[in-house]
């Protein structure tokens, strides 16, 4: 066998693997084709914007197919092939509801909002940090993420939450903090101890009537929009929707939802804090003064 | 149906779509068939990996950490570097259903050809011909978390005739100080190879090896091949997007051998007792500009290097061989890349491997002087190896490599010149992806190899064991068509 004949295999091989790549190409190319929705100027011109990264439905479609189809499904409803295993239940973009956002409750998130969602993932779910792609890679996606609901061509996202500088972490911000756990019901959810385990918690369905746990706050597990008290604060002034858990921007002022924040971090005994450890220090000393939270309960101290 | 994806495009749904691409592949692989060169064996093809366990813990897709499995993206990368953790808070097997077990199987059925020529026979010299159905090695998968950031995987491998060995062991602690830089591996395990043997896309038996990474000059005594599950002990790290990698391993220098011996099967020649050192880094980087502005994705440059001793001689009792000794030095060091450019992916590597004399001369301890004119055997080559991603599902592959002998220890092999041992070997390839649940995955894979060595036999080829003519170019030729499936 000479290096003319080895020319000639790598030339025959080549052609054959073109001709047949070719062969496929066109066959999956049918698989592939852009969808009607893509191929109208409003969707296949669907974008986002990132901190200087524009991205691109079109890219993201292809990244989609890749690494999301499995859970969120070819038709973005959340019904994927693995959707029945899955709890909770994968996002049903269709409704272009959102949990984790920094928009009013009610409102489309913002581009940030789900670049932010898809890096971080949802700790407490099956829902990955998406952080190995490129930034590029998940602009792309919140772009084609938007194609899924009409709602993205007709609003816009609400405006972001202006969150006031955290006021100091003091025991009568806590203190405050505990009386308003007590009187916005919170505990009716999660718990007179934040153990999930209040008298409403059994029955608590999500906005698809598929039950839902409301947070254990002492199990030590990540909050899933974010851990810190920037992002905590946000959530209750947001609300998650699509949950039973409501936005209370109309009910409380910025420094009561501090005071929250700050007693809600009490309540996080697996994960060490500032305000565990006032909190403790207090209660060792002051305990028998605190009258539980619960029913009948002003929630403070005597 | 789906607006965006018609039905062909999830594998759940059978239709014509399907059929189309049934059809499609059929005459790729007719046409590959079709490509009969005048005509030319395996590594087993039992030791690549993928692992539906984790698709079916997880609920993922096997392209969200495969580009086609087995072969990794930097998803899976990532999993990987984690300790096989999402790092989400359900990564701890107390998580998992109770039915769940971290377990996957996989084996290949075959039919292949192979042919080999410049070889010798009772009867004389000529081709070496087999055809006929076939099944590669199995393997029994099992990984995952023992814990939070405690890690394992234990993969009992077997030939095709149920031979079993461990084809890796190991246990890893993983984030250790709560930083990804430090992870602590202990047991036998792949190398940190950035492209990795055993987790590619080729089965054939000439194919189914980078023959780089099992390559020693003729006549050496070293038996190294650095595509070769080793055993001791890794300390690695990686960032947060595993973009930056680095892994510094203290192995046993007996090729990954257990038992004090140099192979992992009973019966091997003994080990020597002292540790070699493989060092890789590897750095990605995003191509500047939005999508589609460049065409160039995540592109991952590396180098590595190797430093290990074999013996020379051995402790004997009654002439049984106890233990090597008289232990001499070699390295193998060289550089690699994984390149995308949109659909295209390019995996290129260099490698230069350098043996102490004594390794060229078999029979000689290193206590005795070296022969007037020895010289330390080396050699040079690589691969660049070529993917095209017609979707998640199709992708055809390519793979040219090429290796010279620098210098034999005498030049006194074969016809004694420096061409001697040189391969070079094309390989193409087509992969078709019918079934990625996140439960089980299976892949048609068709291929054909050809191999050329110079007076030599070949590394993966079938072939009688010695060559006809030791100064003519030996031709092995493979042609594949397996299923390869995993559950």
């Amino acid at each position: 066998m000479t290096l003319k004949k080895i020319a000639v295999t790598f030339a025959l091989g080549s052609m054959a693997l073109l001709t047949a790549g070719a062969t496929v190409s066109t066959a999956q190319s049918h698989v592939n084709s852009p969808d009607p929705l893509l191929g109208t100027p409003s969707v296949a011109t669907e974008t986002s914007h990132i901190d200087g990264l524009t991205g691109n439905a079109e890219s993201g479609k292809h990244l989609y197919r890749r690494f999301c189809i499995g859970c969120h499904g070819p038709d973005g409803n959340g019904q994927g092939m693995n959707a029945q295993w899955i709890d909770p239940q994968p996002r049903d973009f269709t409704e272009a509801t959102f949990k984790c956002r920094s928009t009013p409750t009610g409102t489309l998130p913002t581009d940030d909002d789900l670049y932010n969602a898809i890096t971080r993932g949802f700790v407490t779910t099956a829902m990955p940090s998406w952080r190995p792609l490129s930034p590029q890679q998940r602009a792309d996606l919140v772009a084609f993420i938007k194609t899924w609901s009409p709602r993205w061509a007709k609003e816009k996202p609400g405006a972001s939450l202006n969150i006031p500088p955290e006021t100091p972490i003091t025991i009568e911000s806590i203190l405050h903090g505990r009386e308003l756990f007590q009187k916005l019901e919170c505990w009716k959810c999660h718990g007179p101890e934040g153990h999930a385990d209040g008298p409403s918690a059994a029955t608590l369905t999500d906005s698809k009537g598929n039950p839902i746990k409301p947070f254990n706050f002492s199990t030590g597990e990540r909050f899933m929009c974010g851990d810190t008290n920037r992002d905590l604060y946000r959530i209750f002034m947001t609300g998650l929707d699509g949950s039973p858990m409501p936005s209370f921007a109309d009910v409380i002022q910025p420094n009561d939802a501090w005071d929250l924040v700050h007693f809600l971090r009490t309540l996080q005994v697996a994960l060490p804090n500032q305000e565990l450890t006032l909190w403790q220090s207090y209660k060792a000393a002051h305990g028998k003064d605190l009258k539980p939270i619960g029913p009948d309960s002003a929630g403070g101290a005597q | 149906m789906s607006k965006k994806f018609r039905e062909g495009a999830n594998p759940m749904n059978m239709n014509w779509s399907r059929w189309k691409t049934i059809v499609t592949s059929a005459f790729l692989l007719i046409a590959i068939m079709a490509c009969d060169v005048r005509t030319a064996s395996a590594l087993p093809t039992g030791k690549l990996i993928a692992i539906p366990a984790f698709a079916r813990k997880y609920g993922l897709p096997c392209s969200a950490c495969h580009t086609a499995w087995p072969e990794l993206n930097n998803f899976g990368q990532v999993f990987r570097d984690n300790g096989y953790q999402l790092m989400n808070d359900r990564d701890s097997p107390i998580w998992q259903n109770p039915s769940y077990f971290p377990i996957s199987f996989r084996i290949t059925p075959s039919w292949h050809r192979e042919t080999t020529t410049n070889q010798a026979f009772d009867t004389g010299n000529g081709t070496f011909t087999q055809s006929g159905f076939d099944l590669s090695g199995m393997d029994l998968w099992s990984a995952g978390t023992l814990y939070k950031n405690i890690s394992f995987v234990l993969l009992p491998s077997s030939d095709p005739t149920a031979v079993w060995h461990f084809e890796a062991a190991f246990i890893r602690f993983d984030n250790l100080k709560g930083t990804p830089w430090l992870n602590l591996r202990f047991g036998r395990f792949e190398m940190d190879n950035l492209i990795s043997e055993k987790r590619f896309l080729f089965l054939s038996d000439n194919g189914g090896l980078y023959q780089i990474y099992h390559f020693n000059v003729p006549g050496s005594i070293n038996n190294f091949g650095y595509g070769d599950n080793q055993i001791g002990i890794e300390l690695a790290g990686h960032s947060a997007n595993s973009y930056t990698r680095y892994s510094v391993a203290m192995l046993s220098s007996n090729e990954g051998g257990v038992n004090f011996t140099t192979d992992v099967v009973p019966g091997a020649p003994p080990s020597n007792r002292t540790y070699d050192v493989n060092l890789a880094f590897s750095q990605a980087f995003n191509a500047p500009g939005g999508s589609g502005e460049s065409g160039f994705g995540l592109e991952r440059l590396g180098a590595f290097a190797y430093i290990g001793q074999r013996p020379t001689g051995y402790l004997t009792e009654g002439g049984t061989q106890l233990v090597g000794i008289d232990n001499k030095p070699f390295y193998r060091i060289g550089f690699a890349g994984d390149l995308s450019y949109k659909n295209l992916e390019l995996l290129p590597l260099f490698m230069y491997g350098h043996d102490n004399p004594y390794l060229g001369i078999p029979g000689l301890p290193s206590t005795q002087p070296l022969p007037p004119g020895a010289q330390a055997p080396t050699f040079y080559g690589g691969f660049l190896e070529a993917h095209y991603y017609f979707n998640p599902q199709n992708v055809a592959l390519a793979r040219f490599e090429q290796i010279s002998v620098g210098q034999q220890a005498f030049s006194n092999i074969g016809d004694g010149s420096g061409s001697n041992g040189n391969i070079t070997a094309l390989t193409f390839g087509y992969r078709w992806y019918p079934i990625m649940f996140s439960r089980a995955g299976v892949a048609l894979d068709a291929e054909f190899s050809r191999v050329r060595t110079i007076g030599q036999e070949p590394l993966g080829g079938i072939s009688t064991g010695a060559v006809a003519d030791p100064t003519a170019a030996t031709w092995s030729n493979s042609y594949y068509l397996g299923f390869d499936f995993d559950f």
